[in-house]
Order: structure tokens, then C-alpha cells, then sequence
């Protein structure tokens, strides 16, 4: 019997690849976060930078950070309570320690339950995936900030950070 | 058959196009423009001219970063603005951005915001006022 040996390696490599990118993207490998959705989050949190990933941070963290908004690093970002707690509720449900759970294992390494961090920038894990960025890239007009994710990561706003 | 729907529609045009005339940024205006006549019982209306002064002048009462309303929506009020965390921001100029100044939650948000950012307090109703008869003639 003649089997087609090359046609079925192929194939399999294929499989074997999507497979990989599949998996990937659905339990996130350690580059994914999954963008948020909610428009009227996007909307509220994502006019003056992008609108972050709710698995980057911890429950604890969205809390303090919701309910000092005119304070938001400086800058007002005030918002009316009813718009405020709706925000909360989707941040929290999806936090890094709950339902982003699965995404965000790594990043929550070396940050005590309730230290509540208000910087993504500053958890352990950021600060050593980003130890090799030199400082005049930061000071890029381009970058400028090290909350503006997308000008080095092109898919961030899709949730992709790898590179 | 044709003749018969012609009024109708007709109708229906007139009532569309007066509603365009006074949309909700008009609608705003017009709150603004009473709210103004309580504040200042001289308040003689509003002003484009005012206006373009408002979005360029350079303030010192409020933060070093952000020292006048073009420091985020640039220079040019028909081009895109940046954030300081490097967001672009839809023009300021209704010619460019229509649906500018038509959510009255929306307006009174971002001047709450921005004023106490640039000017280091709350905006006047006639400086708001000012600001949306400038950039809806941009």
C-alpha cells in the first residue's frame, strides 16, 4: 500500500501549529490578555490611554482604583457613581484573581493578597519582561509613556503582548 | 401614487431638516446661553472669537504639563489631538468631528475634567459656551 507520507506530515504539522496558536489564544499563553469588551468600559477607560486589560491587575487593585478617580495618578478622572459602579462590577468579575484568572498567573507572582497595586508598571513581573528596554526608548516621542502599551506592542489592543 | 406619498414626505423632510437646524448641540447652547444670563445679567451671547482665544491661551493655574487646551488637541482645532499617554483624540472641530457637543453628559465630563487640568479651576458657562461656538463654525 502506498501511504502519502508527505502529504500527512504536512498536515499534521499544520494541525499541530493551529493547535498551538489556538491553545494560545484561549488559555492566553503568557502574552495574552484578553482586550476589554464592555463598550461602556472602553469608552470610560479608554479615551485618555488604552483601555486596560482587567487581568492585569487583582480585584483588591480595581477597587482602590475605582473609588479614587479624581485622583487617577494625578489627573481627574471622575465619574458619576452609577457609571463608576457599573465599570467596577466588569473590572472586578474580571481581575486578575478572578475571572482573568487563567491569564494572569505569572503576573500576579510576588504581590501579596491584598497590597492592592495601583501600577501594572510596577508588579515584579512587568518590571522583569521589561528590564532590556533601554531608557531613551521610553523617552521615544513616540512611546513617552510606559502606559502606552501599543506603541511597542502592535496587538495589544487585541490582548497579543508577545514582542 | 406618487403624487399622493410627494406631501408626506415632504412633511416628513421639513420636520428632519428643522430638527437637524436644532440639534442637541444647539439644544445645549441655548441651556448654556440661560445658564449664562443668571450668572452674568450683562452676558451679551457668545463668542467664536472668545473662543479661539480660550483654546489657545497658555493658563498658569493648573498642571505644568498641561499648560493650555492645545497641549492635548493641538494647535489646530481641525486636526487630531494626543493625550499625554499617547491616545489620539477625534478633532475639537465639529466640520470634522459631527458628533462633538451633542451629549450634554459627555461635554459637561470632559470640561470638568480639562478645565481643572489647564486652567487649575471650573470653567465659566460662558467659556464653555465660548469653546462650542468657536468649534462648531471649525
Amino acid at each position: 500500500m502506498n501511504i502519502p507520507y508527505r502529504p500527512l506530515a504536512l498536515g499534521l504539522v499544520a494541525l499541530a501549529f493551529s493547535a498551538i496558536v489556538l491553545q494560545r489564544a484561549q488559555a492566553g499563553g503568557d502574552d495574552y490578555f484578553p482586550p476589554v469588551v464592555d463598550p461602556l468600559v472602553k469608552e470610560e477607560c479608554g479615551s485618555c490611554h488604552m483601555a486596560f486589560a482587567p487581568s492585569m491587575l487583582p480585584a483588591s487593585s480595581w477597587k482602590r482604583m475605582m473609588g479614587n478617580l479624581k485622583d487617577h495618578f494625578g489627573d481627574d478622572a471622575s465619574l458619576d457613581a452609577d457609571t463608576a459602579a457599573r465599570i467596577t462590577s466588569y473590572l472586578v468579575t474580571n481581575a486578575a484573581d478572578t475571572g482573568g484568572k487563567r491569564y494572569s498567573s505569572k503576573l500576579l507572582r510576588g504581590i501579596a493578597p491584598n497590597s492592592a497595586p495601583q501600577r501594572i508598571t510596577e508588579l515584579p513581573k512587568w518590571v522583569s519582561e521589561h528590564r532590556k528596554v533601554p531608557a531613551w526608548e521610553w523617552k521615544h516621542k513616540d512611546v513617552r509613556t510606559k502606559a502606552n502599551c501599543v506603541a511597542c506592542h502592535a496587538d495589544a489592543e487585541r490582548g497579543f503582548y508577545e514582542d | 401614487m406618487h403624487r399622493k406619498l410627494a406631501v408626506p414626505l415632504g412633511i416628513v423632510a421639513m420636520i428632519l431638516s428643522t430638527s437637524l437646524f436644532a440639534g442637541p448641540r444647539e439644544d445645549l447652547l441655548a441651556q448654556y446661553a440661560t445658564a449664562a444670563r443668571t450668572e452674568t445679567p450683562t452676558f451679551s451671547g457668545f463668542s467664536a472669537a472668545r473662543g479661539k482665544t480660550l483654546h489657545t491661551q497658555k493658563f498658569s493655574g493648573g498642571k505644568p504639563d498641561t499648560p493650555a487646551c492645545t497641549a492635548c488637541h493641538g494647535e489646530n482645532p481641525r486636526g487630531a489631538g494626543r493625550t499625554l499617554t499617547g491616545k489620539d483624540i477625534e478633532a475639537v472641530a465639529v466640520s470634522v468631528t459631527p458628533k462633538r457637543y451633542t451629549d450634554p453628559a459627555k461635554v459637561e465630563k470632559w470640561f470638568k475634567r480639562n478645565c481643572r487640568e489647564v486652567l487649575g479651576r471650573a470653567c465659566t458657562v460662558q467659556e464653555k459656551g465660548d469653546w462650542i461656538t468657536y468649534m462648531a463654525s471649525q
